[in-house]
């Protein structure tokens, strides 16, 4: 094997482990490997996804966020709010995906201008926007929209088949892919990340490089509670807590380094599968809920440190 | 690139909007009443239960109940926990769905925020059962909670028997509004309205919380010395009361409380507290899987189906 052939391998490590996991999936439980059961699990992955998506440039910069469920919390009851004062559902919706991105924002003027390192930046705006969006629902669930076009952005289905979640999880990751993958800005998050001087001294505006991908990240968040708020037809303020963590666990199970500088969006879309197919199977085997933690966790271990052995 | 992915993007979205619609791929097909069916034929019923957090003991017993009487009667049973997230519940029933079970207990994490899934269930032939907390906005098949308006009445009448059937009493209600404070409040009120001996000092709320109760209590004991019994809609309160009136050096106050917390019983083994009413999520559990036993028969169920209550005391 040549070490190019090697490399390509390395880096369909996440494919291979979807495949393997589902195969075995197959095999114990007949109901995993149905059309209907496979589109079930692309829609409740969608949701860790979407976040996830923006998550892998944050961490392809080298940095963090940990403030995405909280800006999924805020923009949702925000969206919530707007919609019960009579505002456009979908007026409100387009505000509250703004909103989620002025937040993210928000936390990339912190960590590019007031040189903050970006987990305590998203630290404190994950705990701000917690209580924000605890005090704009005065701390109980939003409920009773009524609004049938609002219920289809994360309920409704494309040709009667399709659920419009994973059609937006996958129109996302294209635009991701090719952002990544096609222009300049790609290229110079690659470069900040990679060693931020390096693109400095070569003339990245590393600045405003970190301000977008933290808007991206928080615009995605907000999309992410969108398809959320319009699932569960509430607007819970304490929704989304612990989302950060999977979100960086798809990342990371994806093969993007937290060090930055090198990963992949579609690395990231095989790992939250990944994550979504495990909970799915585990819940069909009806394994206790005590040991799907369990092993949710050796395989995230494992396939990071396989990741790492390979990269010796 | 640009040029092949503009359009196609642009036709996908054409496409989809032209294409979208509410109904899924299954549910176009008249209510498939074949999944119980099928799960009969094979002698076994499975049973899913979906409850909100395993972190608290409450739910650890809810599920003792409906594992032990599961096995008595040969029922699989799938639990799925939804660790207190409305979505991570909203995705692990639909995971039952798919298991195609033929009855889903359900311990909403949110009561409102069920209501899709649960119709979701229904819309494809799986009775559904909703455990201590209602579902609100879906139909189920029966629900299964405390009796807290039986727990009211007991707390008044164990109140009135230690009081000799008369007294100067204080009632600490929960949050305004909550399901639990109304009925706890209304079988208490049952007992005590309209008797000549019996007068209600005050009644105020102290939102379930010891720290309010306490300070609830202060200021309630600056008006009435005479004070010779306590009610609260909870065992927070009822101990916040407690160390109120011990403040003031109160004696022979009657105080009582409700859910049965450590504390509590400690408490009322201590012989501080008099009493607390005890709810029994063992029986919520096992009378979950009797009434999905019968749901799975074809046989009619009650639409609400009481626990009863038990009451602690020295």
């Amino acid at each position: 094997m040549t070490p190019k052939q090697k490399a390509t391998l390395q880096r369909l490590g996440p494919f291979i482990a979807l495949v393997l996991v589902s195969v075995g999936l197959a095999v114990l439980s007949p109901d995993f490997l149905t059309v209907a059961n496979l589109l079930n699990v692309m829609r409740q992955v969608s949701i860790n996804a979407l976040i996830a998506f923006g998550m892998t440039l944050v961490i392809l910069l080298g940095g963090i966020d940990l403030s995405v469920g909280s800006i999924l919390a805020l923009s949702s009851v925000a969206i919530a709010t707007l919609i019960q004062a009579g505002v456009n559902p979908m007026l409100a919706t387009l505000l509250g995906v703004i909103g989620g991105g002025l937040m993210g924002l928000f936390n990339g003027l912190v960590i590019s201008k007031g040189k903050v390192a970006p987990f305590i930046a998203t630290l404190a705006s994950m705990t701000i926007l917690r209580g924000l969006a605890l005090v704009v629902s005065g701390g109980s669930p939003i409920t009773g929209f009524n609004s049938d076009l609002f219920s289809m952005l994360g309920g409704g289905y494309v040709a009667g088949l399709l659920p419009i979640p994973v059609l937006w999880m996958l129109i996302m990751f294209g635009l991701f892919a090719f952002l990544l993958k096609k222009t300049v800005f790609g290229r110079h998050v690659y470069a900040t990340g990679g060693n931020e001087e390096a693109a400095r001294l070569s003339g990245v505006k590393v600045d405003q490089i970190k301000l977008w991908v933290y808007t991206l990240s928080g615009a995605m968040s907000a999309m992410a509670g969108v398809v959320l708020t319009s699932r569960l037809n509430s607007a819970q303020p304490t929704a989304g807590s612990g989302y950060e963590l999977d979100a960086i666990a798809a990342v990371v199970l994806g093969g993007t380094s937290l060090t930055g500088g090198r990963g992949w969006i579609f690395g990231t879309l095989m790992g939250a599968l990944l994550i979504g197919v495990l909970n799915n199977g585990l819940n069909l085997l009806g394994v206790s809920s005590f040991y799907q933690q369990v092993i949710k966790g050796v395989v995230i271990l494992l396939a990071v440190l396989i990741d790492r052995s390979g990269k010796k | 690139m640009n040029r092949i992915l503009h359009p196609l993007l642009a036709s996908l979205l054409v496409f989809g909007i032209a294409a979208c619609s509410k109904q899924g791929p299954d549910s176009a097909a008249p209510a498939a009443a074949s999944a119980p069916a099928a799960a009969a034929a094979d002698g076994q019923v499975t049973v899913g239960l979906a409850v909100s957090t395993l972190n608290n003991p409450f739910f650890v017993s809810l599920r003792k109940g409906a594992e032990d009487e599961a096995q008595k009667d040969g029922i699989k049973l799938i639990t799925v926990d939804a660790q207190d997230d409305p979505a991570k519940q909203q995705a692990s029933v639909e995971d039952l769905i798919q298991k195609k079970v033929s009855v889903i207990l359900i311990n909403p994490t949110d009561s409102a925020a069920v209501a899709n899934v649960v119709k979701e269930a229904t819309g494809k032939g799986i009775k559904v059962v909703s455990l201590d907390r209602s579902v609100n906005g879906a139909e189920v098949s029966a629900h299964i909670a405390s009796d807290n308006v039986a727990g009211g009445k007991m707390a008044g009448e164990f109140l009135l028997q230690k009081l000799g059937g008369k007294g100067r009493i204080v009632e600490l209600e929960g949050i305004a509004g909550s399901s639990a404070a109304r009925e706890r409040g209304e079988g208490f009120h049952k007992v005590v309205d309209g008797k000549a001996d019996v007068k209600l000092l005050a009644k105020q709320p102290a939102d379930f919380d010891r720290a309010k109760g306490l300070s609830v209590m202060e200021n309630i004991i600056q008006g009435n010395k005479d004070i010779q019994g306590v009610f609260a809609h909870n065992d927070e309160m009822a101990l916040g009361a407690l160390k109120a009136i011990q403040a003031a050096g109160l004696k022979n106050v009657v105080v009582v409380g409700f859910d049965a917390t450590a504390d509590a019983v400690a408490a009322v083994k201590a012989g501080t507290l008099a009493a607390t009413v005890q709810q029994q999520p063992e029986l919520i559990g096992q009378y979950g899987i009797q009434t999905a036993k019968k749901l799975a028969a074809g046989q009619s169920v009650d639409k609400f189906i009481p626990v009863p209550l038990n009451l602690i005391k020295q």
